[in-house]
């Protein structure tokens, strides 16, 4: 009898201490795809066979997609949950803005910049974010959380962080720029970029000018743009995503950009170099939102806490460049990652640079306005063009009144 | 012959809904703010873009004239050949009108650029690099090449009704090559012409995408300006819109000088 | 001598014309077996950018919307200008004047006004229904149209002009009599017009129908605008131009190139077969 009690509890133990290995592994991570591995504490396929089909719109070249031996983070996503995933590109936050606004779209997860955020915050665009769905906010740190554009935190959780800086081509300078003045040396006539929207190219002709980025009157915006203006003999051409081909291609010597952005350039062009100009420059954060109505909300919830996973994070920090907000996956990174002084500034830096704060809507208006102006601003030959073309309207007429009397001419002979 | 009117009903319709009303609704945001009080505002700021507006007529103008000299030796020359090799031809003439229109731009800017094709070419003979893309001789360059066929097909439509024995007794009356060319050939052939300019001239003076990629995005043309209002960075479809219409009325006016509006003529444009 | 010389001359030009409509085709295609990612320096050959694109989601899913979208959209462009052309031959000539002037203003209208106006007419659209939604309490008028809905509608409204304008001469071309013959044989109008017209009008049917899925497959400008969160491959080709350049677009445009040049070899060896059996049966 007690020889039968003793195997039973030998077989119980036994068949417990097997199973413990189970528990455990069961408890860490399960395969999001070939690459990855995710937390395995969170409910991933609560959406799995219902034909979920959930529409991400971010920026150009800003995840882990697949190519140049990248891991692709989408497909992870969608092998992980069943959730098919409709991945589109937009190029600046206003393009963004004009689409979500017109409703000429519906997005589930969108990626805009702090101040476009807390534009569309004012103006009503954003869904609440039920953090019960995203358990991995916790990891993000706390320098980055309930910032200005989003004091309470309540819509958005941050994907990226940075600074904005020159790229410039060792090989094509003199030097190496130090001030923002360089993007209007004629010593470069032709050989300069700039960028194709708005509040950035403000903003480092602010910063020229020893101006806040944020203007609080239409004079300021008005003094911008004429520095804009002035150096449009200068500028090559206006660009974003296009300036990774232009950059690495050597077509131009310098060009102000994002310094992830940057880093991935140098990773293709070791000619490349990045600087951050000592008059000081933007620091930015860009998020994740949910749009007002999308339709999938707890999938759009989803996608962001899979985001947020230690090693998806990892993947994109590689393959886009840019600094995490994630202490966690900083922790991960290589050394000359981790410690780089483009992707990760010291304090003092960090020091003199400005965020962006969406600004009221009469002063967005005459920037919207300024912006249309510069850009079709013509120094030469703005005068004569108005003349050339009343002259062409005049032979136009004078051609068709002729055409038309021979035409009766010619009917008049039969 | 069939006389069912009705037939015609659910076009109509559709023309109204898709065609008419659209176009009154640009009518309408051109005219107000977007409080939606009426206002002449938005067609006075255009005053401002007038050098934009003008650099696009100008542009589309200068392509336009290039692809008529260029298209009209082809149209008569294709139209003189054997009829099974002209089949072939004008397939091929088709066949980059097919293709993507994006591609075909896209495939200039890597001839184009500093260290493309063409610069390396000729800084093996040493020439240095000239500066192509990003001027409005690249913007003139990508609207030839994309809309050459347009203007060459009409010409040849056109010049295969004009009989050779028209031209043989031309030279039997001894006119020489000038001669033949603006007396016969010209006016014979006005019909393509007045057809390939429409279908080179309208495109040419709305395009935002060969100014977008061959242009550096600091020239702006009408088709740019009015992307910016609806879908780029300024948001004003007020704005927008007024400069729609006004690209409209100029078009028309164009229009109105290069075709009838006849019934038999207008087939001849597809 | 001087024939000779002129007809040298023709030639040369003609080869100039022709190598200037192909050179930058034939050097993206050429560019397409690069190794390296430039664009301008050949270092070796390779399949690999054909590959990646085969497994390219975002292009094949783009692709699949193009084809679905042409397709529908000519098949019903066809069928509702052919009943349009008919409708319209039997109006007065004032009225037929009037709509085929309307008609002209799709074609002639530069696209990017059309994608806005559409665009402008879908989001007064979507106002109207959140208003009236509101109004009713309850999502009765359907909001979010932006996507398939209005890429169809996009496409037919340009579709359909090109169907009456091609359709319309063979009608006029028709002889009434075999229409009359058919009545005095005993068929009613129905079965007239589908036993005699409609043979008549079947080429300029199919040319029609070709031509609308050209149009639709190729247009960028009026989907651009009205494509809502989807994307139709030239939007997807328009996308990945302005990104970091691969040479997936080469290979994609080579692709392209290659099945056009392949229907167009397929369509001339038909016609050619036609001609010549024409050529046989009467003589």
């Amino acid at each position: 009898m007690k020889k039968r009690l003793v195997s039973l509890a030998a077989v119980l133990m036994c068949a417990v201490l097997a199973a413990l290995p189970a528990f455990a592994a069961a408890g860490d991570t399960v395969p999001a795809g070939p690459d990855l591995q995710v937390s395995a504490d969170y409910d991933w396929n609560r959406f799995r066979g219902q034909n979920v089909t959930l529409y991400v719109y971010n920026w150009g070249l800003y995840i882990s997609d697949g190519s140049d031996d990248s891991i692709d983070v989408v497909k992870g996503f969608e092998d992980l949950t069943g959730i098919k995933v409709n991945y589109t590109t937009f190029d600046t936050n206003e393009s963004l803005y004009a689409k979500m606004k017109s409703g000429a779209a519906n997005y589930d997860v969108i990626v805009p910049s702090d101040y476009m955020i807390g534009k569309m915050i004012g103006e009503d665009m954003l869904e609440p974010l039920d953090f019960s769905n995203i358990p991995n906010i916790d990891k993000i740190g706390a320098a980055y959380k309930n910032l200005e554009y989003d004091p309470d935190n309540a819509y958005s959780v941050p994907y990226t962080w940075g600074v904005v800086g020159i790229v410039y081509n060792k090989t094509m300078v003199q030097e190496p720029p130090t001030s923002w003045d360089a993007l209007w040396d004629i010593e470069y006539a032709g050989n300069v970029l700039m960028f194709n929207n708005s509040r950035d190219a403000f903003a480092i002709a602010a910063k020229k000018l020893g101006m806040s980025l944020n203007p609080t009157s239409a004079e300021q915006v008005q003094t911008m743009a004429e520095e804009l203006k002035a150096q449009k003999s200068v500028v090559q051409a206006y660009v974003m995503d296009e300036i990774f081909d232009k950059m690495t291609g050597g077509e131009a010597a310098m060009a102000p950009y994002y310094a992830g952005d940057a880093i991935v350039m140098m990773e293709d062009n070791p000619d490349l170099d990045f600087v951050i100009p000592e008059e000081g420059t933007n620091s930015f954060v860009d998020a994740m939102c949910v749009p007002k109505g999308a339709k999938n909300k707890e999938a759009a919830e989803m996608f962001i806490n899979y985001m947020c996973e230690t090693e998806v994070g990892a993947a994109n920090c590689d393959f886009i460049g840019y600094s995490t907000p994630i202490t966690d996956v900083w922790e991960t990174l290589d050394d000359d990652l981790k410690y780089s002084p483009i992707a990760y500034p010291s304090e003092e830096v960090l020091a003199n640079t400005e965020v962006f704060v969406s600004l009221p809507d009469e002063i967005n208006s005459a920037m919207d306005m300024a912006w249309s102006d510069m850009k079709s601003y013509d120094e030469a030959g703005s005068g004569w063009m108005v003349p050339v073309m009343l002259l062409l309207a005049l032979a136009l007429i004078v051609f068709n009144v002729w055409r038309k009397l021979h035409r009766r001419q010619r009917s008049d002979l039969y | 012959m069939v006389q069912k009117k009705s037939l015609a009903a659910p076009y109509l319709v559709w023309m109204a809904a898709f065609i008419i009303a659209p176009l009154i609704i640009v009518v309408y945001f051109a005219l107000t703010d977007s409080a939606g009080n009426f206002t002449l505002d938005n067609l006075m700021t255009i005053g401002r873009y007038s050098t934009v507006f003008a650099r696009s007529l100008i542009l589309a103008a200068v392509a336009t004239v290039i692809c008529l000299v260029l298209a009209f030796p082809v149209g008569y020359f294709l139209s003189r050949l054997r009829t099974s090799k002209q089949h072939i031809m004008q397939m091929l003439v088709m066949l980059p009108m097919w293709m993507n229109f994006l591609l075909r731009t896209y495939a200039w800017m890597s001839l184009l650029e500093k260290n493309g094709i063409i610069n390396r070419i000729l800084g093996l003979v040493g020439l240095g690099p000239f500066e192509m893309i990003n001027t409005s001789g690249a913007v003139v360059l990508g609207m030839v090449y994309n809309y050459l066929p347009y203007m060459i097909l009409p010409l040849y439509t056109a010049m295969t009704k004009i009989d050779q024995s028209v031209v043989e007794a031309a030279q039997d009356l001894g006119a020489g090559m000038g001669k033949i060319l603006t007396r016969v050939l010209i006016p014979l052939s006005v019909p393509g012409i007045a057809t390939g300019i429409t279908m080179v001239f309208v495109p040419a003076v709305s395009t935002f995408i060969i100014s977008r990629m061959l242009g550096g995005g600091s020239n702006l043309l009408i088709g740019d300006l009015i992307e910016l209002q609806f879908l780029g960075n300024s948001y004003n479809y007020n704005l927008g819109s007024a400069m729609s219409l006004v690209l409209m009325v100029i078009v028309l006016l164009c229009m109105s000088f290069t075709s009838s509006f006849d019934e038999e003529d207008m087939e001849g444009v597809v | 001598m001087k024939q000779k010389h002129w007809r040298a001359l023709q030639q040369a030009y003609m080869v100039l014309i022709f190598s200037f409509l192909y050179v930058p085709i034939v050097v993206m295609a050429v560019f397409s077996f690069n190794e390296s990612k430039s664009r301008s320096v050949f270092t070796g050959f390779t399949l690999n950018w054909y590959k990646s694109l085969f497994t390219n989601s975002m292009i094949l899913d783009a692709l699949a919307l193009s084809v679905a979208i042409a397709l529908i959209s000519a098949l019903i462009s066809t069928v509702v200008g052919t009943m349009a052309a008919v409708g319209i031959s039997g109006m007065g000539r004032k009225s037929r004047l009037l709509i085929n002037n309307l008609s002209y203003l799709p074609i002639v209208n530069p696209e990017i006004i059309t994608g806005v106006s559409l665009m402008l007419l879908f989001v007064a659209y979507r106002g109207f229904a959140a208003w009236a939604n509101a109004h009713m309490g309850a999502e009765l008028v359907p909001q979010n149209i932006f996507g398939l809905p209005t890429l169809l509608i996009a496409h037919i409204s340009f579709s359909v002009p090109y169907v009456i304008f091609n359709v319309s001469p063979k009608l006029r071309q028709l002889d009434v009599r075999m229409y009359e013959a058919a009545l005095d044989l005993g068929c009613n109008p129905t079965q007239a017009f589908f036993k005699v017209v409609m043979p008549e009008l079947m080429p300029a049917i199919l040319s029609a129908f070709l031509i609308c899925i050209t149009y639709s497959i190729d247009d960028f400008i009026i989907s651009y605008f009205t494509c809502g969160n989807l994307q139709t491959l030239p939007i997807a080709i328009y996308s990945m131009t302005r990104k970091k350049v691969s040479p997936e677009i080469n290979a994609l445009s080579t692709i392209i190139f290659l099945v056009i040049l392949a229907i167009i070899l397929f369509t001339n060896h038909m016609d050619s077969r036609k001609y010549r059996r024409d050529q046989q049966r009467r003589g």
